[in-house]
């Protein structure tokens, strides 16, 4: 039983550590989504990863099932998640202001598990594949290789991580949502439309789970459970970053990415998503607000 | 008037019980678990349809023993703890005599002690993990092969393939662990090394980090077992790695057109373990009865690609309609003693349960041959060896 080659070694890390920076890049997106909801809104949404579903339900009407432009598809599964979030946020949130979290959790449980069945009845069981304008034969760059796609799915994933940052941090409506984070009720008598705000954030964070969905749907396939693992990995990295920490779900995507990679491939493949879960226990024993805590949170 | 309209409403009342009880002698209840939503919702449906064809051709000869055969349906959400609870309410509220059921391995083990508790038995008509039959469940009729029996059929043609050393990839079940050991232990008397072996959690999407390790490995063959959804996948992301490696699934829930449809040119050179070949029914067990039910199947407008899952479900009601037949009556025990006495044509081989498991509890076994098929340019071929 002859092992591989020491270069044989080599090339696998590289391969280990470019799989991981492709993945890496979506888990952020997935987090921030989450996370910048959880921040401003204390909303647990048990139903960003049926936003995350949604988006590459999106994309496969637009660019599979009407034969319009892939590009076009990803700008529709954008727009169509935020809207939804809003709606979401007006029709099931905003009648919930005053009841305390709990309440609220259940309420977006059972949005969930609607969302999930009305996939399930519209679109059936049998998991969708999206065919993109991207070359079937991978990226070679000596020992390693990836595909094209996910080449564009990772640099799609860091513009739309650079551009929330943007938002949040250079524009009006960034301050005012730092504001509202901060305290709610002083940023409501400084003039600023909290009702506005949070509907605007439930839809932002509600878009980047579509996107994130949007992006990935083509790389892996769309089923109508798909949304389940999206939820349980973007809850991981929003506590391994901490709670509202738009950089710590930005890093701690990466991490876990990176985490997960290198455990199946180096210690154990059956235990890969044990893993990512052993390091959040770990914070949650020896720094249980995240990673980066002290660290800028949402402002 | 008030004494009319209480003696006329007993009557009505009275009618109307008398209808129900008529309606529930004319049928005999059968209780179907599949997953019909959830992870497995595509493959649940599939075998529940093959198996609503099955029942209205009984019918439509005639019924068994007189009677109409009823299909109960209920969904296990592609969740064991749910394919307990609905195998517990299919018996004690419907009273059904026997079960045809649960898809996975994981839904069928946990709906195993229930039958033991209620008495009633079980036809396993998909799930493969090796300790459904081995475990001591008497209640147990399968006529699916588990990974034993299917690396024992595989055998005989292992030697014609030429594998040097193999490496597996299999999901991290009771299915697809079974399937690497049994797999394994063949291989290793037909003198093929046995390289990695690597797992993957159901829902897993990303196996790219399995797939860099068993690319970077000096095996020339690589054996997958798991589900046509992972499968996809795995040929998409082993094409994006360069993985040159020959490919060969086992486990009969590939659905090759669905993976030709979905992972394109991914999945071509790759060698299946299948079934049933619906591209070829003249190679089945029983070429006209395979053509009548492809014929039923496209005229009911349901996909081709499900029918290397629903004819599972048309075999398993014609047996469970046969072992009725045989018990001459709806009656659980009578049905568990009439499996041991049946014998009748599947798709792929006569069907015969043979006794497997610790001696006093059997449960049956029937042992279906199996099709290897391989895609080749976009098409499912039958390569003779």
């Amino acid at each position: 039983m002859a092992g591989p080659t020491p270069e044989g070694h080599v090339d696998q890390f590289l391969q280990h550590l470019l799989n991981a920076v492709m993945l890496g890049g979506t888990y952020a997106l997935l987090g921030i989504g989450l996370t910048l909801i959880f921040g401003i809104m204390r909303v647990v949404n048990f139903a960003h990863g049926e936003l995350y579903a949604f988006g590459a339900y999106t994309v496969y009407l637009v660019a599979a099932a009407l034969g319009l432009n892939f590009f076009l598809g990803l700008a529709a599964a954008v727009i169509a998640g935020a809207l939804l979030g809003a709606l979401i946020e007006v029709v099931l949130l905003r009648p919930m202001r005053s009841a305390d979290i709990d309440t609220v959790m259940l309420v977006m449980i059972g949005a969930w598990i609607v969302m999930q069945n009305t996939e399930l009845f519209v679109w059936g069981g049998v998991a969708k594949a999206i065919v993109t304008p991207f070359p079937d034969a991978p990226l070679v760059i000596g020992p390693v290789s990836i595909s094209w796609l996910r080449v564009f799915v990772v640099a799609a994933a860091l513009l739309l991580i650079v551009a929330s940052d943007l938002l949040i941090h250079r524009t009006k409506l960034g301050k005012a949502m730092r504001a509202t984070f901060q305290d709610a009720e002083t940023a409501a008598l400084m003039g600023v439309n909290i009702k506005g705000i949070f509907t605007a954030t439930f839809a932002i964070g509600s878009a980047l789970a579509a996107a994130a969905g949007a992006l990935l749907g083509p790389v892996f396939l769309v089923t109508p459970t798909m949304g389940d693992l999206a939820s349980l990995k973007a809850f991981a990295i929003v506590i391994l970053g901490g709670l509202g920490n738009i950089t710590g779900a930005t890093i701690g995507g990466f991490i876990l990415a990176f985490v997960e990679e290198i455990g199946a491939g180096y210690i154990s493949s059956g235990y890969r998503d044990a893993m990512g879960f052993l390091i959040i226990i770990l914070v949650l024993l020896f720094k249980p607000t995240g990673l980066f805590a002290r660290a800028e949170r949402v402002g | 008037m008030k004494q009319f309209a209480g003696t006329a409403t007993l009557a009505a009342m009275a009618l109307a019980a008398g209808i129900a009880t008529a309606a529930a002698q004319d049928s005999i209840k059968v209780g179907v678990i599949q997953p019909l939503t959830g992870a497995f919702a595509a493959s649940g449906n599939y075998v529940a349809n093959g198996a609503k064809i099955a029942a209205d051709e009984i019918n439509a000869k005639g019924g068994v023993l007189g009677k109409k055969l009823e299909l109960v349906i209920e969904d296990n959400k592609s969740n064991p703890t749910e394919a307990a609870a609905v195998a517990e309410k299919l018996i004690v509220r419907d009273k059904v005599p026997v079960i045809m059921g649960a898809w996975g391995s994981g839904f069928t083990l946990a709906i195993m002690p229930k039958l033991m508790e209620y008495k009633v038995p079980m036809l396993v008509e998909t799930s493969s993990a090796g300790k459904i039959t081995t475990s001591g469940n008497p209640y147990i009729f399968r006529i699916s092969p588990p990974s034993a029996v299917e690396a024992v059929a595989f055998a005989k043609i292992v030697d014609k393939l030429k594998i040097g050393k193999a490496d597996f990839l299999v999901v991290n079940n009771d299915w697809g662990r079974g399937a690497a050991e049994d797999f394994g232990k063949m291989f290793k008397q037909h003198n093929i090394q046995v390289g990695l072996v690597e797992t993957m959690d159901p829902p897993a999407q990303d196996m790219s980090a399995q797939l860099a390790k068993i690319k970077a490995s000096d095996a020339d063959t690589l054996i997958i077992t798991t589900a046509v959804e992972q499968l996809t996948l795995i040929f998409k992301q082993a094409a994006a790695l360069g993985l040159k490696k020959r490919i060969i699934t086992t486990g009969g829930s590939q659905n090759p057109d669905q993976l030709i449809e979905q992972a394109g040119a991914a999945a071509n050179d790759t060698t299946h373990i299948t079934f049933f070949t619906p591209w070829n029914p003249n190679v089945s067990a029983d070429p006209a009865m395979a053509k009548a039910f492809i014929a039923e199947w496209n005229k009911r407008g349901y996909p081709f690609a499900g029918l290397t899952e629903s004819f599972r479900g048309y075999d398993g009601i014609r047996t469970i309609a046969a072992a009725i037949t045989k018990a001459g009556k709806a009656d659980p025990e009578a049905i568990r003693a009439a499996f041991w006495q049946i014998e009748l044509n599947g798709m792929n081989g006569k069907i015969k349960f043979e006794k497997a498991g610790p001696a006093g509890q059997e449960s049956g076994q029937s042992n279906p041959g199996i099709y290897l098929i391989k895609i080749e340019n976009g098409k499912v071929v039958l390569p003779s060896v």
